[in-house]
């Protein structure tokens, strides 16, 4: 019942959603209620609708997996006089390379996230919720279960919540791999028994989402967040970051760094200073080269454009984005031509096939990068790996595509020469006519 | 087709998740949880579960194909799955994937002649700040290096 922690904590950090974490027991429904658990809800339950909606906008909290949109909003767009069952989904499918924070949350404490499904369901009239957990997280739904199953004999699930006639009843649900399954359609087909394909939107989940119905569908980070924000209040939490970008963020340093973890830093803290003073620096003393900000969907960044803060509004002015929180450094002994290859590598395994720009051009950008990073690709292949990328860009039914193209045209372009120096000579000007590429 | 009891139980819980008429959503984690008993998705499994939701047997295929977890080919003892994406690649993880092959003598997607391993390198698993990360079956081990998959083969080796 007490999860070890799996790195020191930083002096840095201001921990709002993993205070708990480190406390004995901290997986206990009794820790939980001990250092004020369940009070959110609490007060929640003397709230109405409207003002639960109104504190979470005022909080400027927008979602943590990775599209950054406001949370307060995205519940208020569930139609309140609907007559259809509504449902509070928690999107626990963590698949975004460089991101190992859901699963954190869920392990040292569960009741969090539930007080967080709790609340969002208090907002928008939902009597049941789900919890959409990826297949290899199997020993965090044994303690969700747990959690699950101690707060109904606590009373703060049922048919009677805490005695107001409230009802809520939560499940988990497992996946099986898919990386697809984090996006938020997708999600919801395979939380319906089916392949996870995107839908075409509108409609949106919060309309249209399970089985058809108003469903409220977050990140496991952006749930955990709610418990703190109605007890403390909406513009208490807004405060600790920085203008529309509220809150702290769970940040996962990962890559070659001296002390690789997990975070929780205030919105808009400093990509230098997170990687030098909370992760301790590159290690073996050697030189930053790139970083990946926000998980491998993400447009890396050179050493020189790292000085910034990571917030949402200011990493896509870099030209990239913050998305979920995965930082990946690298120092100057990495390959770029063999990262782009592993990321290709990472999309093309993932698309679900459906749309033929991203089935097709994941395909052919992994492999012409390969015949890149072998040394046995036309120089005119370099080009044909940025064309193929902004043919993919904006043209999917969901973000997958995009996913791809962005962050291998950013290598590509910003680490160009790394890639011209694995180019074939071009000194044999035979035709090859056997190459599967046409240009 | 009969599974064990706590499969049976696990199957109810999963079923009464949903509301009347929704049993179906219930599809991929019993797929799941059912390959963990049986070790694959044998054509027996496929039909016993299909035909307890009432889908039709080609689309619970459709659904087997499409998880990278579900499989129809039979798995060693011990599924060794090495995450080789990019947090995990920047710390050797594709040098630890070649030691494995080596020391098991298979490639990924294979099982050892007597059936206690088989290999799969894996997309990431979440584990990207303590790598190179794998899970044998449902346990992770963290911070790996060739020595210390040595000892953990050696373990399972040794394993009743």
């Amino acid at each position: 019942m007490s999860p070890r922690l799996y790195n020191e904590p930083s002096p840095l950090e201001v921990k709002i959603l993993t205070r708990r974490f480190g406390l004995p027991n901290s997986q206990s429904i009794d820790t939980y209620l001990a250092t004020g658990g369940y009070e959110a809800f609490r007060k929640a339950l003397e709230m109405t609708p409207e003002e639960i909606i109104e504190e979470v906008k005022a909080s400027n909290l927008r979602g943590r997996g990775g599209a950054g949109f406001p949370t307060g909003m995205k519940w208020g767009f569930v139609p309140r006089e609907s007559p259809l069952p509504k449902y509070v989904v928690v999107n626990a499918d963590e698949g975004e390379p460089g991101t190992c924070k859901d699963r954190l949350l869920m392990e040292h404490d569960p009741h969090q996230l539930l007080e967080g499904m709790l609340i969002a369901a208090r907002a928008v009239g939902a009597e049941r919720g789900y919890i959409y957990i990826r297949g290899e997280y199997r020993y965090l739904i044994e303690i969700l279960d747990r959690a699950i199953g101690e707060a109904y004999e606590r009373g703060f699930l049922g048919d009677n919540i805490l005695g107001t006639g409230m009802r809520f009843h939560v499940y988990t649900h497992s996946g099986a791999g898919s990386y697809e399954c984090g996006e938020e359609s997708a999600l919801l087909e395979s939380l319906e028994g089916k392949r996870g394909v995107p839908r075409i939107r509108p409609p949106f989940p919060a309309t249209a989402g399970l089985f058809q119905c108003p469903t409220v569908l977050n990140n496991v980070e952006t749930f955990c967040a709610i418990p703190a924000i109605i007890r403390d209040g909406g513009k208490a939490f807004a405060a600790l970051g920085t203008p529309r970008n509220g809150g702290t963020r769970l940040f996962c340093i990962s890559g070659h760094v001296n002390r690789p973890g997990v975070y929780e830093l205030p919105m808009g803290f400093n990509l230098l200073r997170m990687i030098h003073e909370v992760a301790g620096g590159v290690r073996d003393g050697r030189k930053l080269k790139a970083v990946i900000p926000g998980g491998s969907s993400c447009p890396v960044l050179k050493a020189e454009e790292c000085d910034l803060p990571m917030d949402f509004d200011s990493v896509a002015q870099a030209g990239s984005m913050l998305g979920s929180g995965g930082v990946v450094v690298m120092d100057e002994t990495t390959d770029m031509v063999r990262v782009a290859v592993r990321i290709a590598k990472f999309y093309q395994h993932e698309s679900c096939g459906w749309c033929v720009p991203c089935r097709e051009g994941t395909t052919w950008l992994r492999h012409l990068l390969t015949r890149i990073d072998q040394g046995i690709a036309k120089p005119s292949e370099l080009d044909l790996v940025v064309e193929i990328c902004n043919n993919m860009l904006g043209r999917t039914f969901c973000p997958l595509g995009d996913a791809a193209a962005m962050p291998i045209r950013s290598f590509v372009m910003k680490f160009r020469e790394e890639f011209e120096a694995r180019l074939r000579r071009p000194m044999v000007a035979v035709p090859d006519p056997d190459s599967l590429v046409v240009s | 087709m009969r599974f064990s009891e706590q499969l049976e139980a696990k199957f109810n819980q999963l079923i009464s998740a949903f509301p009347p008429g929704r049993e179906r959503a219930a599809l991929v984690p019993m797929l799941l949880y059912a390959q963990d008993e049986v070790g694959h998705l044998t054509p027996e499994v496929i039909q016993e579960i299909a035909g307890r939701l009432r889908v039709p047997v080609h689309e619970v295929d459709e659904v087997v194909s499409y998880y990278s977890m579900l499989t129809r080919k039979p798995r060693g003892r011990y599924h060794i799955q090495i995450c080789t994406n990019i947090s995990c690649m920047l710390l050797g993880a594709e040098q630890l994937l070649e030691h494995a092959k080596q020391r098991l003598g298979i490639d990924c997607g294979e099982v050892t002649p007597d059936g206690r391993f088989s290999l799969e390198e894996v997309e990431c698993i979440g584990a990207c700040c303590w790598g190179p990360a794998i899970q044998v079956n449902y346990d992770y081990h963290h911070w790996m290096t060739p020595e210390k998959l040595d000892r953990l083969l050696e373990e399972l080796r040794k394993a009743q």
